[in-house]
């Protein structure tokens, strides 16, 4: 009986382990390996650190990392802010059907891949787009408008892409607040500014943190986005760990890089829980 | 060195074809396997073709990711075999005795196979060749795009775009005088040649409307006039053309860079025969033209221009007078190594403001 | 002295649903004012318009004699003790009592003056730094009170709070609550649907059903003045007919009910001939005899069989089906004169005309 519990109980846990260990763990393990060796000649490698001094040295990588990062942060941070006002609405003052509609409204963009959505995003954008033409049409331009490969384009991808991820969790913590709560917070001489910081936002933290963590890690590994609504400016992390891995077959560099990514992301998922004072298995749970 | 990637592609590789060892996995590009001529060869021969399409970086790194597993035969650029395979042994040789040389051209032939030769053994037999140069509308930019350099005129800022790739750094150091392909085997003369180029990148980079990833991509930007000149493949603009007939194909006054495409078998491919059969099916003229339909490039087979149709080869012969075909700079082999310098200057100009 | 709380006229609609149907009240200073009513009645619908969360269709509403309409929640000079009480989860027990007074922009140094003299009113000293899961129902219900009351409000409206507590507890709070309202010597709104609540606590209770108040008075008034055949019917018990006036003469009537019974009983509207009435006679006013001849003063007298003893300590009943074949309920008196009735026994069952109230029925 005991060995048979046992059995079932291993069982139950293989395709975890297999999981973890076959896509996560070994691959990982291998990918440091390689991120330090160095290329000698043909077929001959030495363990160093080269790569990674590279990495941390030469400033268009690092200024690329940073920008990375920083750019994730407030795609983040926007995603945030927009998502915000959405979410309580949808939970807290749509009601019934319009509710599951507009719930639905921001699950449908997910229906298409990617890439269609992106395409979508620039024939709206493109100088011969839809917008373009609409302003010409309404006389606010008078030539064609370029609104594609840029910053501001890259951004209104990344926060379109990411909206769902932040909306889903907010919802689910805003339908918990009890409307009598934020009666109580007004009934007792709260502005609608002190309600929402003292009350909804303490209330939300939960969804903003966990909302907030998906986003970033979206972001920060996010390609397609990057580089075809960037343009040539565009440098994005990952765009470069791309380009080591299959474009310059630098498979040295490439794992070196997306080491360095890892740390950053962990590190600034640490620090957000830090800040707002949870811990991980709060947020999870 | 990576073992677990080996082991586990090995293991997934030999999981999906051990059973059925009469099916051709067939990396190659869009195009050069059209349905019809897959479904004549699998009614004539029995056989299944499954096809997977990518682009060289890309065979390339899933060849090595395999250790030349997962595909039964690839089709990377000519140039891109001797350096892969000094470097990961991802290929295996290739039997020509196997192979029914007389519908190849000779010439063709002679050189995929000299460039494609590693310790004696050869590698690569061509398949489909083509050039890139300038793709644009003649009646708009047609006065001020003459070579590559060109691109960088004022009179077209905002209008162009190319590939942030190593065309793009081979095709302006001839523009400007330099040969590349001669310094190939000269890493210091070559890095030289590719600072000036990096230079005139950087300097032309406010001039670009945006880099151009896929060909898809381009074909929208020329299509809808937000680009007027562009870096690009003849094909492209030859497809362009049928739309809008002021937009095609030009080669540039310092040379078309001319590519081939080549057959080569991966290292651990389990289907060699159908391999091998699927070459001398596909290089028959009938089915090359076929191909070339589909693909809008010629191939290396003998004796199936008879067979393509009269539209593309008054295009090809509108874009290649007889001096700009002899001019046309085929790419040499590329040594281990140099992508490493070009990388760091596509890096650099990436970055520059 | 103007009245802490008024409303004149207030009507509310939700679109053809009339929720709030013409009420008029007045709430003296320091009184505790219930309105009673079954779920669904409006009551709620009062109270949140009080406390400015909805806008009357039409009406006023006055504090201390001055309109509030166009003041909006977080200004009027009402609090609001919610039905789940609402306390906010976030943040401890100081500083939900605090909240208000932060929000008045009070010194921190007398906020916490203030909160802990608030806490040893409600007898909770230093619980200050508790969260508020860790509280028990009846805390957390005193926390409430607490909350709104630094704030000194003119008038406090508590929505049902004792819902949520278990059957013990809020026999307790009962007594508590009033003791809190002496104490702190504010006007109080109470809402709810339990009687004995409204009847414990109350100075004045209105009694409302279908958005309209039945009748307004105190809780004696209430259960033996009652005015509409609605009042009768929900405050207290009553065994109820239906019936014709066979003889009116004044006040004094005789009904004759649908079974055939002859039943004497008192007009409390005018009532003809002819009629149609609705009768009510509370347990407690039905006489249970032995013999027929213990009855003489009575003009209703009936004989019956014990169907079944409601056993209840103080508040015992009998069950008793007289000839016509109708079950009434009677209080059985505590004297020992009848603690060895059991079901099947016959008994004589008897009330004055006086104590059965008599009203228009519906046609």
């Amino acid at each position: 009986m005991r060995a048979q519990a046992r059995i079932g109980f291993i069982l139950l846990l293989m395709p975890l382990i297999l999981w973890l260990g076959l896509l996560i763990i070994i691959p990982h393990i291998d990918m440091f390996l390689i991120s330090i060796r160095e290329r000698i000649s043909f077929g001959v490698y030495e363990t160093s650190l080269t790569h990674y001094q590279k990495a941390l040295t030469e400033p268009l990588y690092l200024r690329t990392f940073w920008r990375t990062a920083v750019m994730s942060v407030l795609a983040t941070v926007i995603t945030l802010l927009i998502a915000f006002p959405v979410a309580y609405y949808i939970a807290k003052m749509a009601r019934g059907r319009l509710q599951q509609v507009l719930f639905l409204l921001c699950l449908i963009p997910f229906y298409v891949s990617e890439l269609v959505r992106t395409f979508g995003w620039m024939i709206l954008l493109r100088e011969t787009g839809i917008i373009s033409h609409l302003l010409q049409w309404a006389g606010l331009a008078d030539q064609p408008v370029e609104m594609l490969y840029n910053d501001a384009a890259m951004m209104v991808g990344l926060v379109y892409t990411s909206m769902l991820f932040m909306v889903v969790p907010l919802v689910t913590t805003l339908e918990s607040l009890d409307d009598s709560v934020v009666e109580a917070g007004y009934d007792l001489g709260g502005t609608g500014l002190s309600v929402l910081r003292e009350i909804i936002i303490p209330h939300a933290m939960p969804g903003i943190v966990s909302g907030c963590i998906v986003v970033f890690m979206l972001s920060l590994g996010n390609y397609l986005t990057p580089t075809m609504l960037g343009g040539k400016d565009s440098l994005w992390f990952t765009e470069m760990i791309y380009n080591q891995f299959i474009v310059r077959s630098n498979w040295e560099l490439g794992a070196a890089f997306g080491f360095m990514l890892l740390v950053l992301s962990s590190v600034i998922v640490w620090g957000m829980l830090r800040l707002t004072g949870r811990t991980l298995q709060e947020t999870l749970g | 060195m990576t073992r677990t990637i080996l082991l586990t592609g090995t293991l997934l590789a030999g999981l999906t074809t051990v059973a059925q060892a009469d099916t051709l996995r067939l990396l190659t590009w869009g195009g050069y396997a059209p349905d019809d001529v897959i479904e004549l060869f699998e009614e004539q021969t029995g056989h299944t073709v499954e096809v997977t399409k990518s682009n060289n970086e890309e065979m390339i790194a899933k060849l090595r990711a395999t250790g030349g597993g997962g595909f039964d035969l690839a089709q990377p650029s000519q140039d891109r075999i001797m350096g892969p395979q000094m470097e990961f042994g991802i290929y295996k040789p290739i039997d020509v005795s196997k192979l029914d040389q007389d519908l190849f051209i000779p010439s063709m032939l002679d050189a995929t196979m000299a460039n494609t030769t590693v310790n004696g053994d050869v590698y690569g037999v061509p398949h489909v060749w083509g050039t890139s140069g300038l793709v644009m509308n003649t009646a708009e930019a047609g006065d001020i795009v003459k070579d590559y350099t060109d691109l960088c005129d004022p009179a077209v800022a905002g209008k162009v775009s190319y590939r942030l790739k190593r065309p793009t750094l081979i095709g302006f150091a001839f523009s400007m005088g330099e040969d590349p392909f001669a310094a190939y085997d000269d890493e210091a003369k070559y890095t030289e040649i590719m600072e000036k180029v990096e230079a005139k990148l950087i300097e032309c980079k406010a001039n670009v409307k945006t880099y151009w990833g896929g060909g898809d991509e381009l074909m929208n930007l020329v299509r809808s006039g937000e680009v007027t000149a562009s870096m690009a493949w003849d094909t492209g603009g030859w497809k362009l053309n049928d739309d809008n007939s002021d937009i095609t194909f030009v080669a540039p006054a310092s040379g078309a860079l001319g590519w081939i495409d080549t057959f080569v078998l991966p290292a651990k491919g389990q289907a060699d025969d159908v391999a091998y059969e699927w070459i001398n099916f596909v290089m028959q003229p009938e089915i090359a033209a076929k191909i070339t339909a589909a693909a809008g490039n010629f191939t290396a087979s003998a004796g199936a221009d008879e067979f393509a149709e009269d539209a593309l080869k008054a295009k090809y012969q509108a874009s290649f007078p007889q001096e700009a075909i002899d001019n046309i700079k085929w790419y040499p082999p590329v040594p281990a190594g140099l992508e490493i310098i070009e990388g760091d200057v596509l890096d650099r100009v990436q970055a520059a403001n | 002295m103007a009245p802490d709380l008024e409303c004149v006229d207030l009507v509310k609609k939700f679109g053809d649903t009339t929720a709030v149907d013409n009420v008029s009240f007045s709430v003296p200073p320091g009184s505790f004012f219930s309105i009673l009513g079954p779920s669904g009645c409006g009551k709620t619908t009062i109270m949140r318009m009080i406390a400015g969360f909805l806008d009357p269709t039409s009406g006023d509403i006055r504090i201390k004699g001055n309109s509030v309409l166009n003041t909006p929640p977080n200004k009027r000079p009402v609090n609001m003790v919610f039905q789940h009480l609402a306390l906010f989860p976030m943040m401890t027990i100081a500083e939900n009592i605090g909240y208000g007074l932060r929000r008045k922009k009070m010194p921190q140094a007398q906020i916490a003056r203030k909160v802990d003299e608030a806490l040893d009113r409600i007898g909770l000293p230093g619980i200050g730094r508790r969260k508020v899961n860790e509280l028990s129902g009846g805390q957390k219900q005193r926390v409430a009170i607490a909350r709104c009351m630094v704030l000194e409000p003119d008038v406090l409206l508590l929505d049902e709070p004792l819902g949520a507590l278990d059957l013990k507890l809020r026999e307790h709070m009962k007594v508590e609550l009033k003791a809190l309202q002496a104490a702190f010597d504010t006007t109080f709104v109470y809402i709810t649907h339990d009687q004995s609540e409204a009847l414990v606590m109350s100075d004045q209770i209105a009694v409302m059903n279908a958005g309209r108040f039945e009748q307004v008075g105190n809780g004696q008034d209430l259960y033996y003045r009652p005015d509409t055949p609605f009042v009768a019917g929900f405050i207290g018990d009553a065994n109820r007919w239906t019936g014709r006036i066979e003889r009116a003469e004044g006040k004094a009537l005789q009904l004759r009910t649908s079974t055939g019974l002859a039943i004497r009983a008192t007009a409390t509207d005018a009532l003809a001939e002819g009629d149609i009435a609705e009768l009510f006679v509370r347990p407690e006013a039905i006489r249970l005899a032995g013999n027929s001849g213990d009855l003489g003063d009575f003009e209703n007298r009936l004989q019956g069989t014990v169907t079944s003893i409601l056993f209840n300590g103080a508040a015992s009943r009998v069950l008793v089906q007289d000839e016509a074949g109708e079950t009434l309920e009677v209080t059985l008196p505590q004297s020992g004169e009848f603690s060895s009735l059991q079901r099947g026994d016959r008994v004589h069952i008897g009330w004055g005309a006086a104590q059965a109230s008599c009203f228009k029925g519906a046609a």
